[in-house]
């Protein structure tokens, strides 16, 4: 594909052809405001954020705009600074001003937006102020829906079209009504909602967010256990807890997407069930034992039974390395093939 | 699978069969519905009305357990339009002409009527998946758990070879495997009949490589299958039983066997992260660490091995499934059992699996590798069967088109049982549900087993939606909700099996595969009754 | 059958009924007309005919426009001019009856006036009236003419000669004379008529659509649907010579729900095109073949924006696509290339085609040729609906056709372009009707509103009342649209009801501008030009309700307080008995007063006090209420 040279604020900078303005720009690592712009999804120009100049004369949003050579294009117009300041400014009057409080509270577009656009308490003086009413659909068991956040980007909608094809969202009602609704405007939890969670992952606000999200101390790259696709993830820890699962966008199989089992479906690990000692079958019934107890039992008992009275039952849910040592086991040590696992299942 | 899952996308044909892609496989889906969006043609053959279908080109809905059918019926048309790929088959088939006079059998009047699929349909897809290629075949559970499933594979395989769609991009024959390391615990030896890298177990020079390699002596009988090891169990050879991760109480067809057998045998050890069903009957129980617990690599569907890795350390006195082979081993006075970590039980397995030969952890810190990986400079298989000759998994190097018959599945409905049931899957639990029924809102999404069922045949049950009925199967009994939808044709049932207080299983009809084994937990006949 | 011999069986049927020697009642029974109360007089005249044994051939016809003078009843007597007869009541049927058609008394006082060769005495002429003289009447040409409902009357006025004259000619040819012509889009927009049909004629794709906006949503526009209701297949004709011109086969007129009888005629027009082969399969014979599908729309007004109107056909929500975009002509409904013009401009292709781009530009300006069609409403004496050549001014519409403002108000604005429009005061009175010197003044040609409006008028309020229309109706998705007319909207009730402040004025102005030059399509781009003009012409008002807390024209209630002039009340008692809050206080024949904190300025003392008395006084800003 050509290279085409462009100026941003009089910065000659290179762009492939076919970007955008706004991605040759960020690809260059000059930040043009924007909020209803995702790099997965197809621009949709409706915040008018990312409104540019173009050759002195043109009005336009760069996240719609194709580069072209020679192209100049001016972030800091007087035109450019009143359209975006206004969309920002209405923006903020409209959302509930509750940022300590809220969980994208330092990860908030909005937020970022709002900085450098220059939004002063002094200027949101002069508006009306007003903020939905409309409560909180909680329907869902991982995440919230809070209309009084949304900005109606639309990220959402686009994320659930785009790149799941589920459709479980749409735009619904006119004018400042309009908001973000399921078919019917019905909880989502009674809709065809699949729960993956991926408008919540990139929702710029707080309007969807994670139930009991907890900024995680550190992030552990792993794979998903469940299916056999093999996404790539990011384990959040904090203490000796798994408190959220992260997509990783760099794995070649997913591409940071994940199901609702791989991104939500992770308490098992820390549920209070889990097997913590071995368990020893005494007049039958199964107590609590030591592991030299459990492995000497084991060990006695599996002497006895070499050859064909010993089968294994391996699991495809344990690793290479697990399953590699139980087949050495079963055959080296209990001098038998029998090793069999639920592949068929 | 032989090609990868970003080859998906690229495909201009995917037939998606026995897979119900959006609930089981979702990640895989996404890329199904994106190709379809953009263009592809999408055919959907299954027996129920899934989800998939919204973004399919084409649905064709057959009866459970006419796959062969079906497909050989797509084949002769493919075959009788001219559009078979001669140059391909040509060069890298054998078998041609006795294959195709297999397909004598099928024609379309007839396959229509085993199949209950409209001739035209049938005809349709057959022109739609030879004329668009790319074409990429995805299957899954509903293919392989017959009692004819291997045939069905080889159905599937003719199809894709007969069109030369194997070997190049976007193309192939591509099971959707379920479990996360299913892949890797197959490579990994965890068969009766092979040593890890599928070396085979009656083969001197492979039994010769391991007795050097482990330093000892090793058995030239293949071992027991699964099935098989329950019905030693019940007749008394098998005697200990070492059963990791699994449960069988709840997953096995025709489980209530399972159990009889379990309660017969006299040493069960299990070994696990939650105290299972089939934990609850064993004698000693061993606590396992979860995939979050511990280091290892798993495989994936497409081959790719990948890094897991331990974020916190295990619960209580949970440990590693390896470490504690290898303190049973060491408790038996074993040799070879000396690991300090996994990495060094990798360095092991490359060292005598030939496909894994070029994986280390270093390399895959960089990101998974595809196998066969043969050397440390080699980049990884994304498409297997891609050298323009030779390289299937036979003696000629070539592959063989398989001539196939019919067979009806082993127990179908009659006046007793006049309702076939499937098994399925849903999105929001995992197979028996120890992990998934231990997340409040995934039980909260998905809570109890629901039994689908046509409005016709509610209808003349007296059954409404939502009513409890019992479903029995000469097997069995369980009890579920009903769901009356259009999901499942008239005559036709469905559950998952994911719910221990309704556990499907007990229904299913042990009938296997004479050659893989597999039971047919995907057809048999039952009973719906008002409780 | 071929054209000719159509025609000849057209014009038959149309002579036998014009030199019949009975006399023809047309009444105009178009939704205006109805709504007047049409339908009752038709039901007279019937009865009446009957009970007096007389022939006369009634005709239901559409509306030629004067909403004032409706219903309009025309009897033609042969040999004699049509009289126009105005306000019928089915009370004066029997009377017009008897003294016309039985008589020979026209009943002067009764009549619009005659149309028509001859005289008829102490009748004036209508088209010599001051009202209908500037008029120039082309796409109004068959309206209250014809039966919409007889195809035959279409075909006998020049109806679908335009079409067989098109099939005869090149498409580039059919796109040349429209380019000449210089016929600009009737929806408001003003694009280039014969530049589009170019477009489209040149987009590559399969297939092609011509799609009709017949969903007219400003609020007092009903221009499109007198044209439907009146000359339906003037519209369908022009639609099909755009399908051959572009290559097309599949028309849709999105039409407003709300319109079923333009609908009904409509689908009536599309049935007789189909028999007399003029639509469907191998039309006049010719290998084009095309077909008509009515959409009703279901109530939005940006559905009128095309994006939006296309996406609204394809089921999806109507919500204007984003700029850059393809334009219509080359992915529009369905993805593929899409013809979509007016109704009106639709409707002025076939006569063009017929008699030549010449003819069409010989009226109007350079830049805007042809007529233009207007809703004339508001204080003006003569409302309803006109059809003037381009470039006529402002002040002969409201002073010549309009009759000046009424009730002997004073000229205060005119509003132009519906709620997207801008409000020009008197000093622009002067300004020619055209797309661009409208645009200049700040205002647009929009669809066709034209309101008047008097010293009566608040122009804070007329502001407001325009955005709480398009606030309602933004589809939402853009942010300046969606919260910028929002927050004017919230700024402009603050100052109507006395809570404007220091710096509302820039800030209307601030995010006016933002509105214009951010929002997504022309709904939002236009939505704040009632702020703006209102903020470029009448400044004043808004510092007098901003900072005196007064306004000037006494409409926002919270700014005026009603009084009793003690000098002037005579004690009758008529206005402390009809107040609805007894908030009156006084014995008889004493001075009353008004409680103000009690009072809610309905308003009805002022009704009720005497003319003779005129006690009762409003005055803004507010009296101070005494605390006592």
């Amino acid at each position: 594909m050509n290279n085409v040279n462009i100026t941003i604020d009089g910065l000659a900078i290179t762009a492939r052809s076919g970007m955008t303005v706004l991605q040759a720009a960020l690809a260059n690592g000059l930040y043009i405001p924007n909020l209803c712009n995702h790099p997965d999804l197809a621009p949709a120009g409706l915040c008018r954020v990312c409104v540019v100049k173009v050759d002195n004369k043109k009005i336009a949003i760069s996240c719609k705009l194709p580069v072209q050579d020679g192209m100049a294009i001016s972030t800091e117009d007087p035109e450019v600074m009143q359209i975006r300041k206004s969309s920002v400014e209405l923006l903020v009057a409209y959302h509930p001003l509750t940022c300590l409080t809220c969980e994208k509270d330092n990860d908030c577009e909005l937020q970022r937006v709002a900085h450098y656009v220059g939004v002063t308490q002094e200027g949101m003086k002069r508006y009306r102020r007003s903020v939905r009413t409309i409560p909180k659909d909680t329907s869902n068991p991982f995440f919230d829906i809070d209309h009084s956040k949304c900005i109606m980007c639309g990220i959402c909608i686009r994320t659930c079209d785009e790149l799941q094809n589920i459709n479980a969202i749409d735009y619904a009602q006119r004018g400042v009504s309009c908001i973000v609704a399921t078919l019917g405007n019905k909880p989502i939890a009674q809709s065809r909602c699949e729960s993956c969670g991926e408008c919540v992952v990139r929702c710029p606000v707080g309007a969807l967010a994670v139930k009991t999200a907890q900024a995680p101390m550190r992030e552990v790259s792993s794979i998903c256990t469940y299916c056999g696709v093999g996404c790539g993830l990011f384990l959040g820890v904090r203490g000796d807890r798994i408190v959220s699962v992260r997509g990783d966008r760099n794995n070649p199989v997913n591409k940071g997407s994940l199901c609702v089992k791989g991104r939500f479906g992770y308490d098992f690990v820390n549920h209070p069930d889990r097997l913590k000692t071995p368990w020893v079958k005494k007049d039958g019934k199964l107590v609590e034992a030591s592991w030299d107890e459990a492995l000497d039992l084991i060990a006695d008992n599996f002497s006895k039974s070499k050859g064909d009275g010993f089968a294994t039952l391996a699991s495809a849910r344990m690793t290479n390395e697990d399953n590699y040592l139980l087949q050495k086991f079963t055959r080296s040590v209990m001098e038998t093939n029998t090793i069999d696992h639920c592949a068929r299942l | 699978m032989t090609n990868s899952i970003n080859e998906i996308i690229g495909a201009k044909a995917i037939l998606a069969i026995g897979t119900n892609t959006t609930q089981a496989h979702p990640i895989i889906a996404l890329q199904v519905k994106k190709a379809a969006r953009n263009g592809a043609k999408l055919i959907v053959a299954n027996p129920k009305e899934i989800d998939l279908c919204r973004h399919a080109t084409l649905f064709l809905q057959h009866r459970p357990g006419t796959d062969v059918a079906l497909l050989m019926g797509m084949i002769r048309v493919i075959v009788d339009q001219g559009l078979a790929d001669t140059t391909f088959i040509k060069e890298r088939c054998d078998n041609y002409d006795e294959f195709v006079a297999s397909l004598s059998e099928f024609d379309l009047a007839r396959v229509e009527q085993i199949t209950s699929v409209p001739a035209a349909l049938i005809k349709k897809a057959a022109l739609m998946y030879a004329e668009n290629s790319p074409a990429s075949i995805l299957y899954c559970m509903g293919i392989t758990q017959h009692s004819h499933g291997t045939d069905n594979v080889f159905a599937i395989s003719n199809l894709a070879l007969v069109t030369g769609n194997i070997g190049k991009p976007s193309t192939g024959v591509n099971p959707l495997r379920g479990q996360n390391n299913v892949q890797g615990s197959c490579d990994m030896g965890a068969l009766p009949n092979v040593y890890p890298g599928y070396q085979k177990v009656d083969d001197p020079k492979a039994m010769e490589k391991f007795e050097t390699a482990w330093q000892k002596k090793l058995s030239p009988v293949p071992g027991l299958t699964h099935t098989a090891i329950f019905d030693k169990i019940y007749d008394g050879t098998v005697r200990s039983l070492y059963l990791v991760g699994e449960n069988p109480v709840i997953s096995d067809a025709n489980s209530s066997h399972a159990v009889a057998a379990l309660e017969k045998l006299p040493f069960l050890v299990v070994q696990d992260i939650f105290m299972t069903e089939t934990a609850q009957m064993a004698d000693v129980v061993l606590p396992a660490a979860t995939f979050a617990e511990k280091d290892g690599t798993f495989t994936n569907t497409e081959r790719r091995i990948q890094r897991v890795r331990q974020a916190i350390a295990p619960k209580g006195q949970a440990r590693p499934d390896w470490q504690i082979v290898c303190d049973i081993a060491k408790r038996m006075k074993s040799q070879g059992f000396d690991y300090a970590n996994p990495q060094e039980i990798m360095t092991e397995i490359t060292s005598v699996t030939p496909s894994y030969a070029g994986i280390t952890y270093d390399r895959l810190e960089q990101g998974g590798i595809q196998w066969p990986c043969p050397t440390k400079d080699h980049s990884g298989t994304p498409i297997l069967h891609a050298a323009e000759k030779g390289l299937f998994a036979t003696a000629s190097g070539r592959a063989k088109l398989m001539p196939l018959s019919f067979r009806e599945s082993a127990e179908l409905p009659d006046d007793a049982y006049p309702l076939l049931l499937t098994t399925d899957r849903s999105l929001f639990h995992y197979h028996t549900g120890s992990m998934t029924r231990r997340v409040d809102g995934l039980n909260q999404l998905d809570s109890e087993e629901q039994l689908n069922i046509n409005p016709k045949d509610a209808k003349r049950l007296g059954i409404a939606d939502k009513e409890m009925v019992n479903i029995s199967s000469r097997r069995g009994q369980v009890s579920a909700k009903a769901r009356v939808s259009r999901i499942c044709p008239p005559g036709i049932v469905s559950m998952t099996f994911h719910f221990a207080e309704s556990p499907t299983n007990v229904l299913t009809s042990g009938a296997l595969d004479p050659v893989a084994k597999i039971p047919e937990t995907k057809v048999c006949a039952v009973r719906v009754g008002k409780q | 059958m071929t054209f000719t011999q159509l025609q000849e069986d057209a014009r038959q049927e149309w002579n036998a009924l014009r030199n019949d020697n009975n006399p023809q009642i047309m009444i105009g029974t178009a939704t205006c007309g109805r709504s007047a109360g049409a339908m009752a007089v038709v039901k007279a005249f019937e009865q009446e005919l009957e009970q007096k044994g007389i022939t006369a051939h009634i005709t239901e016809v559409g509306c030629i426009g004067p909403c004032y003078a409706e219903p309009l009843v025309n009897i033609a007597k042969p040999g004699k001019p049509t009289i126009s007869y105005r306000n019928v009541t089915p009370s004066m049927v029997t009377e017009i009856t008897d003294a016309y058609l039985v008589g020979e008394d026209p009943l002067a006082h009764y009549t619009l006036g005659t149309f028509g060769d001859g005289k008829i005495e102490g009748v004036s002429r209508v088209l010599d009236t001051p009202s209908f003289k500037p008029q120039e009447r082309r796409v109004f040409r068959n309206c209250g003419v014809i039966d919409p409902t007889n195809i035959n009357h279409y075909i006998a006025n020049q109806g679908y000669e335009g079409l067989n004259k098109a099939l005869t000619m090149t498409q580039e040819e059919v796109v040349d004379i429209m380019k000449r012509s210089g016929l600009r889009g009737r929806g408001g927009g003003g694009f280039p008529a014969g530049r589009k049909w170019e477009a489209g004629l040149k987009a590559k794709g399969t297939p092609k659509y011509v799609v009709c906006n017949a969903d007219e949503g400003d609020p007092g526009a009903f221009m499109d649907r007198a044209v439907i209701e009146g000359d339906p297949h003037s519209v369908i004709e022009g639609m099909i010579i755009a399908g051959y011109t572009i290559g097309s086969q599949t028309g849709y007129i999105y039409v407003r729900a709300e319109y079923p009888l333009a609908i009904k005629r409509l689908e009536m027009a599309i049935a007789q095109a189909h028999e007399k082969g003029l639509l469907g399969k191998n039309i006049l014979g010719t290998d084009f073949c095309f077909d008509i599908n009515i959409f009703p729309g279901a109530g939005a007004f940006v559905c009128g924006e095309s994006t939006a109107l296309t996406l609204s056909i394809e089921g999806k929500r109507g919500m204007p696509r984003v700029a850059p975009r393809p334009r219509t002509t080359e992915i529009g409904l369905y993805d593929k290339p899409t013809l979509l013009n007016n109704v009106k401009t639709f409707a002025s292709a076939p006569m063009i085609i017929v008699k030549g781009a010449e003819w069409f530009a010989s009226v109007g300006t350079e830049k805007s040729t042809g007529t233009a069609i207007f809703a004339l409403t508001g204080k003006v004496n003569n409302c309803g609906l006109i059809e003037v050549p381009m470039g006529i001014t402002l002040r002969q519409i409201i002073y010549d056709i309009g009759g000046g403002v009424s009730d002997g108000g004073e000229f205060k604005a005119v509003q132009t372009g519906g709620p997207s429009g801008g409000c020009l005061p008197e000093s622009l009175l002067d300004t020619p009707i055209d797309y661009d010197s409208l645009d200049e003044a700040g205002s647009i040609m929009g669809s066709g509103g034209m309101v008047v409006l008097d010293e009566k008028t608040c122009m804070v309020d007329v502001a407001r009342y325009f955005l709480d229309f398009t606030e309602i109706e933004s589809c939402g998705q853009c942010v300046p649209c969606r919260l910028g007319t929002k927050q004017l909207l919230e700024i402009l009730k603050d100052i109507c009801k006395g809570r404007g402040k220091e710096g509302d004025h820039e800030l209307l102005y601030e995010l006016s501008h933002s509105v214009h030059g951010g929002s997504v399509c022309g709904l939002g781009q236009t939505a704040a030009n009632p702020v703006l003009t209102t903020l470029r012409y009448f400044k004043s008002e808004y510092d007098a309700h901003i900072y005196d807390k007064c306004c000037p024209a006494k409409v926002c209630k919270s700014l005026i307080s009603y009084v009793i002039l003690e000098d002037k009340c005579k004690g009758c008692t008529l206005c402390a008995k009809s107040c609805p809050v007894n908030a009156i206080s006084g014995e008889k024949k004493q001075v009353h007063v008004i409680d103000q904190s009690l009072c809610v300025q309905c308003g009805v003392c002022m009704e009720k006090c005497p003319n003779k008395f005129s006690a009762v006084d409003c005055v803004s800003p507010r009296v101070k209420t005494e605390v006592s």
